[in-house]
């Protein structure tokens, strides 16, 4: 009875194995709906391509640690760039609080390089002119004789001498309608430019730089106020220079504004705030702005409004980045390291499952299948972290799955071990399966604890590869916990009722005689006197006999029970 | 020999066999010390470690699918396409696969290297792969693992402390550890591989692997030493010593099986592949499984010996029973007394179990 209920037991843990792997596959299956697929993703390493580790450092006086909030900052800016540059794939991420990684697939080129690298500036410059995004067709781009000439030296930012007709080629030119990154070092700061603006919705004529982004101290965004003091329901963004930002802007106001007085609609009213070469925002001036407290409004909504206010306090804070460490992976190079990791892995499953034979003869099969188990279990965790945590597979994460098969292996053992010595101790086969379940399930829960607790500080106290390693660790730990509980044990027990096994078949690796155990049990109705057992012990039997009837009493409620029916 | 080594465990698990890892425990722990000073002066004797790219800095890099691997081509074109390079180390790495470091190289020169070495070695463009590395990148992932590896002390420390019930069991484990780590860098260092970030990852589970065998052992002592205090026929040392014997089949068999896959990353990744990660991962898991085992066997238990011997309780424990062995009270009456009465349950219940199966 005691047995059937074990059986059943046995069988419902199998089952729910059986159903957690088909819930596995079906999660697989549900993402390949959406997209996914059967294998898992390859990190750069593995599937070849670019990666930067780019250390951000902020050039404020303070000089000191970067916040989360200036790192998530630095981390957008970089995606703007690697976006604009036109790279498909790449990822942009940050890592330990510290580095922003970038991962492209493929080469990097120099120009891209060099773009993610620079330090972005903030600058504002007034509009000298602007226009549709599109380059100016060629019927009717200005003709020879009509280009403008310089008579003079520019007086002040917003004269028409600025612009040469080379420039004014330039601008006929440019085209913003698709996103390409404009090469801030070419844009002299001392001089007239051409831009486009972020969205690439017009473009620009703009005259030198007049105030630069560190001259702003703080941007933000709120509701703006009507004359009266009530919400208008709008969206503004409002900037604080500091002082010699209060008095360069005041001047500069007031020439905009004396031009927007003369004409309303005079492109030469507005100016333009500039981040990495591109316009972000260009206002008109509606007045002369004194105390260095601006806002800017205009159809914003919230989120833009919002957005700009970051932009602007970004431009505050100029943040460069110095380039730790730059890889090129060959895809051939991955791939070779993938098949020779692969390889490895064969190789080591193939000797450990020759060595659980040669070791544990017929009950070797389940440690094998085990591991068959729990690497599919694994394999399928991955494929789907991959596609619901973007978790990619590098190669020290191989390397990690490979070196758990030991581990893994490792429960099985413990497991195993104890029952041998509760077969040597003299317990029947099926007894002995259930008393070396009990001890050793503590030890394999202790163990696998050192084991995950170890993953899990690594993976939050490291970084890049180190943490692959350690999520790959972590896994199998829980895999190989699950295992052991939801499929070698039950297997254990279902086989320990076998014929063949119970009774310890030459091959079953649990043959009494060869473990050195008489079983009180005989067979046939045959038993041995409890007297007769005690006279053939020796001396060191005798004292471990007798330990484990002192153990034999803590053996809680189960034991008792099972006694009670026995007898 | 499977049937030898079954009898070899009967023979660990009876008593009969035995190996004196707690009676020795002098003679053990002084030679650990001696290893750990010793893997200790390697590296200085040595003269340092020999660090790999990540931790000096500099450029490399890697040509694959090449027909000659002749080094002093890839030496050639580096000097004709980049003089003023120092410290230039072109190494065969695996069959078809050709690696150049060399101190770091300026964005022009690395294209330049890079298209010297495409054309010396006539391989196509994506053969060819170039990094860079600064040498603050491997001090920062070092630095990140050291505080891991803290942190994992400390909460493991206190872990096995409530589960075992006693801090001595911690300690005596973290003195393990550490002959662990010392020695295994140490071994690390004589082989004159470098030091990479994959080696720290292998050091790193080194740890883990080490405090894991270590807890199964414990958890066969902390079983067989329960109740100490109350037996009269065995001593606390002898209990502790019977516990690593008859976990010592389960420690070889874990530390083969673990190897075996480790063994052959190290043997593909040092004859195949060559290249870095794998081969330095897997020599640092490869020593460090190994002593990590003989570090549980001959470090921690008899350090946990060693530690609750000073116990006055364990001491007077000890005194008794070698008391009784010295005839001064009769053996057979003290261990009948008290314990024999749960004996036939045990035969009883035995003989039941199987007439269940129906």
């Amino acid at each position: 009875m005691a047995t059937k209920g074990h059986s059943a037991k046995a069988r419902g843990a199998l089952v729910s194995m059986v159903l957690l792997l088909l819930l596995l596959a079906g999660g697989i299956f549900g993402t390949t709906l959406a997209g996914g697929s059967w294998s898992p993703k390859l990190a750069l390493d593995l599937s070849g391509g670019s990666q930067l580790i780019l250390s951000p450092q902020v050039n404020d006086a303070d000089g000191g640690e970067i916040t989360d909030e200036q790192l998530e900052q630095a981390v957008e800016i970089i995606r703007q760039r690697v976006d604009g540059s036109g790279v498909a794939e790449a990822e942009v991420s940050t890592q330990s609080g510290q580095n922003v990684v970038v991962s492209v697939p493929g080469v990097l080129s120099p120009e891209t390089r060099d773009l993610i690298q620079t330090s972005a500036q903030m600058s504002f410059r007034a509009v000298l002119n602007s226009g549709a995004p599109t380059p100016v067709p060629g019927d009717a781009v200005a003709a020879e004789e009509s280009l403008p000439a310089p008579t003079a030296e520019p007086a002040d930012g917003s004269d028409y001498n600025w612009v040469t007709p080379e420039l004014w080629r330039e601008y006929e030119a440019l085209d913003c309608s698709v996103p390409t990154n404009v090469d801030e070092a070419e844009q002299d700061p001392n001089a007239a430019i051409v831009a486009c603006s972020t969205d690439g919705q017009e473009k620009y004529i703009l005259g030198p730089i007049e105030i630069h982004g560190t001259e702003i101290e703080n941007a933000s965004f709120s509701q703006v106020t009507g004359g009266t003091g009530y919400s208008t329901g709008q969206w503004g963004v409002n900037i604080d220079f500091n002082d010699p930002g209060t008095a360069t802007f005041k001047d500069v106001t007031t020439r905009l504004n004396s031009i927007r007085g003369a004409n309303p609609s005079d492109p030469r009213a507005r100016f333009a705030i500039m981040l990495d070469g591109a316009v972000l925002s260009s206002p008109v001036t509606q007045a002369v702005i004194t105390n260095g407290q601006p806002q800017i409004t205009g159809n914003f909504t919230e989120q833009e409004a919002s957005q700009l206010a970051e932009q602007l306090k970004y431009g505050a804070l100029p943040i460069s980045f110095t380039i730790q460490s730059e890889q090129q992976i060959s895809a051939t190079l991955g791939a070779d390291q993938l098949r020779m990791g692969l390889l490895a892995g064969l190789i080591g499953l193939v000797l450990v499952f020759v060595y659980s034979l040669f070791q544990y003869r017929l009950v070797g099969l389940v440690n094998i299948s085990s591991i068959i188990v729990a690497a599919g279990f694994s394999y399928g965790v991955i494929i789907l972290l991959g596609h619901l945590m973007n978790y990619r597979l590098s190669l020290a994460g191989v390397a990690g799955l490979i070196v758990s098969i030991g581990l893994m292996a490792d429960s099985f053992i413990v497991y195993f071990e104890r029952i041998r010595d509760e077969i040597r101790a003299g317990r029947t086969i099926p007894a002995a399966i259930d008393h070396g379940w009990n001890r050793a399930k503590r030890t394999i829960m202790a163990s696998k604890a050192v084991n995950l607790l170890a993953a899990v500080v690594l993976y939050f106290a490291s970084v890049g590869n180190v943490r692959g390693f350690a999520f790959t660790l972590g896994l199998t730990a829980i895999a190989d916990l699950i295992i052991t509980f939801l499929f070698i044990h039950p297997l254990m027990v279902l086989l320990g009722q076998r014929d063949y096994f119970r009774n310890g078949g030459k091959w079953s690796g649990m043959d009494p005689a060869a473990l050195g155990a008489t079983p009180l049990y005989r067979g046939a109705g045959r038993v041995r006197s409890a007297e007769e057992t005690e006279a053939r012990l020796s001396l060191a039997e005798r004292k471990r006999r007798e330990r484990l009837a002192a153990a034999e009493e803590e053996m809680a409620a189960t034991d008792i029970k099972e006694q009670g029916r026995g007898e | 020999m499977a049937n030898k080594l079954a009898q070899f465990g009967n023979d660990l698990h009876s008593g009969k066999k035995s190996y004196g890892f707690v009676p020795h425990r002098k003679r053990w722990l002084s030679l650990a010390l001696v290893i750990v000073i010793l893997a200790a002066l390697v590296p200085v004797l040595k003269g340092g470690y020999n660090l790999g790219i990540e931790f000096r800095g500099g450029s490399e890099f890697t040509v694959s699918s090449v027909a000659n691997e002749d080094v002093t081509i890839g030496q050639d074109a580096i000097s004709a396409a980049a003089p003023e390079a120092t410290d230039v180390r072109v190494t065969n790495i695996s069959s078809n696969t050709v690696r150049a470091q060399m101190s770091e190289l300026g964005d022009d020169e690395t294209l330049a290297v890079g298209d010297a070495l495409r054309a010396a070695y006539g391989v196509e463009r994506d053969d060819v792969t170039s990094s860079f590395v600064g040498p603050t990148w491997g001090a920062g992932v070092t630095k990140q693992a050291l505080i891991g590896l803290a942190w994992f002390v400390v909460l493991v420390m206190i872990g096995m402390a409530l589960y075992f019930r006693t801090w001595k069991m911690s300690l005596s484990a973290i003195a393990g550890l550490v002959f662990t780590i010392v020695t295994t860098v140490g071994l690390y260092a004589l082989v004159g591989f470098e030091i990479t970030p994959s080696a720290i990852i292998g050091f790193l589970t080194v740890l883990s692997y080490s405090l894991y065998d270590t807890v199964v052992v414990f958890d066969k002592i902390r079983e067989n030493t329960e109740g100490i205090e109350g037996r009269r026929d065995v001593t606390f040392s002898e209990q502790v010593n019977l516990a690593v014997n008859q976990t010592l089949v389960r420690s070889i068999n874990t530390s083969v099986v673990g190897i075996l896959p480790v063994g052959s990353i190290l043997f593909i990744g040092a004859l195949l592949l060559g290249a870095g990660a794998l081969k330095d991962l897997s020599l640092a898991l490869f020593v460090g499984i190994i002593v990590g085992t003989i570090g549980t066997l001959f470090v921690a238990a008899p350090a946990y010996a060693v530690l609750r011997l000073g116990e006055q309780s364990v001491k007077e424990q000890e005194r008794r029973v070698e008391g009784i062995r010295a005839g001064i009270v009769p053996e057979e009456e003290t261990s009948e007394t008290g314990q024999s009465p749960s004996l036939p349950a045990i035969t009883v219940r035995e003989f039941n179990f199987p007439t269940n199966n129906q």
